[in-house]
């Protein structure tokens, strides 16, 4: 058995992108939380590109953490939310949660390992899908309506956020 | 059985190439910092630094061994990891923009391999330079919060909300070049520029665009709102002292000398040599190698020259007014350049 | 790598999204969570969509069949709806923290067991 660079990386990326998550959940400082779920944001993105869909990696970076983790950061700070300020569950609600999740971990993992493993997506350089070229095409000609459309709920929502801001 | 299989000369070639430009990086940004003060001083009718070797050439490096020999304080207060890592993700993502630049025309070894004077050819090129760019605003805004002082959170604000007020425009000045060339692949871009001529004479409203946004990224004058030590009692980076001081400055050189390098790249053809033929000389590749090579860096330097000109020559913007410039007037130029772009493209294809 | 790991680390994703809405009580927390979630389901649908992608240019070459355009673009709806996803959430992030702010402004507090205003 031969080990490949993608399955080291795969592992890599696998076990960095479920500590950074559950960092996420557990660090008591909301700062740090955010910083942990940047890290899972790079490593899904790194699993972009071991599956080469580049494209969405490198809009995953740009959208998720150049722009919408900033917008969490900068709310965070200005609030001044710190581990003192954070809001406490006490530990029985916390233990019920972790296992109400786990179970249902369990239950999806139980019902989808016998998935057929026939169609292995090994040859990650078999298609070039992910590329810009096809993904705009594609984008561009089947679906221009949905993203005209998209266009247009950016446009509310901003001004949505603005209305909803504003002080009276 | 083969344990791993890898081409170690590709990882060989490549990190060698990668040392390689961060050691440029650095030599570089160590030597901006010297003729920030000499142009300082040309500019204002002084000498300049001039003790520490012939014509003050050790200064940087005496600058350095002050910065390294200073006493390292990490404020009671703080949050010691994040205070460390503020500094340490700025320079990481301004060393990482420089892997798609393409530095030299490809060096052809006497076997025939092709050695590509780039890092990573990679099918996003430019797209990877914007994500990263994007990334760099937690080195600036970790750092000012972790500092846990107001006033180094308020310039941390400041400088995170003028970066992503500014990627906008330049993203939007960029497009219009991707029209041009069909492709974001930096070698691309350079290939389009060496057949059609060079993009700052089709796009010259969009390179003034992108250099202003380019200013504002570096945090540089008009634009240094984040560090204006006078009015605003200093930046971000007020509680740091010592070496994490000097990441801060030097990342910031870093950042100037990759921007330099990133618009020479985009809209002043790259390597390429401007009115003559190169390719028509007969040269080995090696002497090609190093001619263009030192054409781009002749390009870098000039644009450098210029961050440093207009330093000493404009003054800093209120805040209001680089907010100001930046969403109500840079982006409706940005979006008109682009429709006309399209339009003239749209018209010349049929 | 066989899709069972990709389907098995999203479904571990999309689990810690979950346990995070329930035992946290900072609304921009569980909002993040929210964010989390959605990245667990993009990257499943990113692996599905090569998957078939794959599976398709397979099953052509097995056949003998001409490779066509068709062929090649299968499974970039999966991609494209990776992309429209984020769309949205950004959409949902400008809108949802405005309300965030607009909460902690009303009850100096961004505990979500203090939004019990409505009952009343």
């Amino acid at each position: 058995m031969t080990i490949t660079i993608t399955q080291i990386l795969f592992w890599i990326l696998s076990v960095a992108a479920l500590f950074s998550a559950l960092m996420v959940i557990t660090s008591k400082n909301p700062v740090h939380s955010v910083l942990w779920l940047i890290a899972t944001f790079f490593s899904i993105s790194g699993h972009y590109i071991l599956l080469s869909a580049q494209f969405l990696a490198v809009v995953n970076i740009i959208v998720y953490a150049g722009a919408i983790m900033v917008l969490f950061l900068f709310v965070i700070m200005l609030m001044n939310l710190n581990r003192e300020t954070e809001p406490q569950k006490n530990r029985w609600i916390k233990m019920a949660g972790a296992i109400a999740g786990g179970c249902l971990l369990l239950v999806l993992v139980a019902s989808l390992k016998n998935v057929e493993s026939a169609s292995t997506i090994e040859d990650v350089k078999g298609g070039d899908v992910g590329f810009i070229k096809r993904l705009g095409k594609e984008l561009f000609s089947t679906y221009v309506v949905p993203f005209e459309i998209s266009s247009i709920l950016f446009l509310s929502a901003m001004v949505g956020a603005v209305v909803i801001g504003k002080k009276e | 059985m083969h344990l791993l299989v890898i081409d170690w000369w590709l990882i060989l070639e490549k990190s060698l190439l990668i040392f390689g430009i961060i050691g440029l990086s650095f030599f570089i940004a160590m030597y901006t910092t010297y003729a920030e003060r000499k142009v300082a001083a040309w500019l204002q009718d002084r000498r300049g630094p001039n003790r520490a070797g012939p014509f003050g050439i050790f200064q940087p490096l005496a600058d350095g061994g002050k910065l390294f020999f200073k006493e390292e304080i990490i404020p009671l207060a703080s949050n010691k990891p994040l205070f460390i890592l503020g500094p340490a993700l700025a320079m990481i993502t301004a060393l990482l923009t420089s892997t798609v630049i393409p530095w030299a025309t490809p060096f052809i070894t006497k076997g025939g391999d092709v050695i590509a004077m780039q890092v990573a050819d990679v099918d996003m090129g430019i797209l990877l330079v914007f994500s990263i760019v994007s990334v760099g605003v937690y080195g600036i805004m970790i750092g000012g919060w972790a500092s846990n002082n107001k006033f180094s959170l308020m310039a941390a604000i400041r400088g995170a909300s003028q970066m992503v007020s500014y990627e906008l425009p330049m993203g939007l000045a960029l497009i219009a070049v991707l029209f041009m060339t069909g492709s974001l692949k930096m070698s691309e871009i350079v290939g389009n520029q060496i057949e059609n001529g060079w993009h700052i004479i089709y796009q010259p409203l969009g390179f003034i665009i992108f250099f202003v946004c380019a200013l504002a990224e570096c945090n540089r004058t008009p634009f240094d709102l984040p560090e204006a030590e006078n009015e605003l009692n200093f930046g971000y980076h007020q509680e740091y002292s010592s070496m994490k001081l000097g990441f801060y400055l030097f990342a910031e050189y870093i950042n100037m000398f990759i921007s330099s390098a990133v618009m020479a790249t985009l809209y002043f053809g790259g390597y390429d040599i401007p009115f003559v033929n190169e390719a028509s000389w007969g040269l080995n590749s090696f002497w090609m190698t190093v001619i263009s090579f030192s054409v781009l860096m002749a390009k870098i330097s000039f644009f450098l020259f210029v961050f440093l000109w207009i330093r000493w020559t404009i003054p800093r913007f209120r805040y209001d007014q680089l907010m100001n410039l930046g969403w109500k007037k840079l982006i409706p130029l940005a979006l008109l350049n682009m429709i006309i772009t399209a339009a003239v493209i749209l018209l010349l294809k049929k | 790598m066989p899709i069972t790991h990709y389907i098995i680390l999203s479904l571990a994703l999309f689990s810690i999204g979950i346990v995070g809405v329930l035992t946290r009580r900072n609304a921009i927390i569980i909002f993040m969570c929210i964010e989390l979630m959605l990245n667990a389901v993009n990257l499943l649908l990113v692996a599905f969509s090569k998957m078939h992608n794959y599976a398709a240019i397979k099953a052509a070459a097995d056949q003998k069949l001409p490779i066509t355009e068709a062929i090649l673009n299968t499974g970039s709806e999966g991609q494209i709806f990776v992309f429209f996803i984020m769309v949205v959430a950004a959409a949902e992030v400008t809108v949802g923290l405005a309300i965030i702010v607009m909460m902690y402004r009303n009850i100096h507090s961004v505990d979500v067991n203090f939004l019990n205003r409505l009952k009343h």
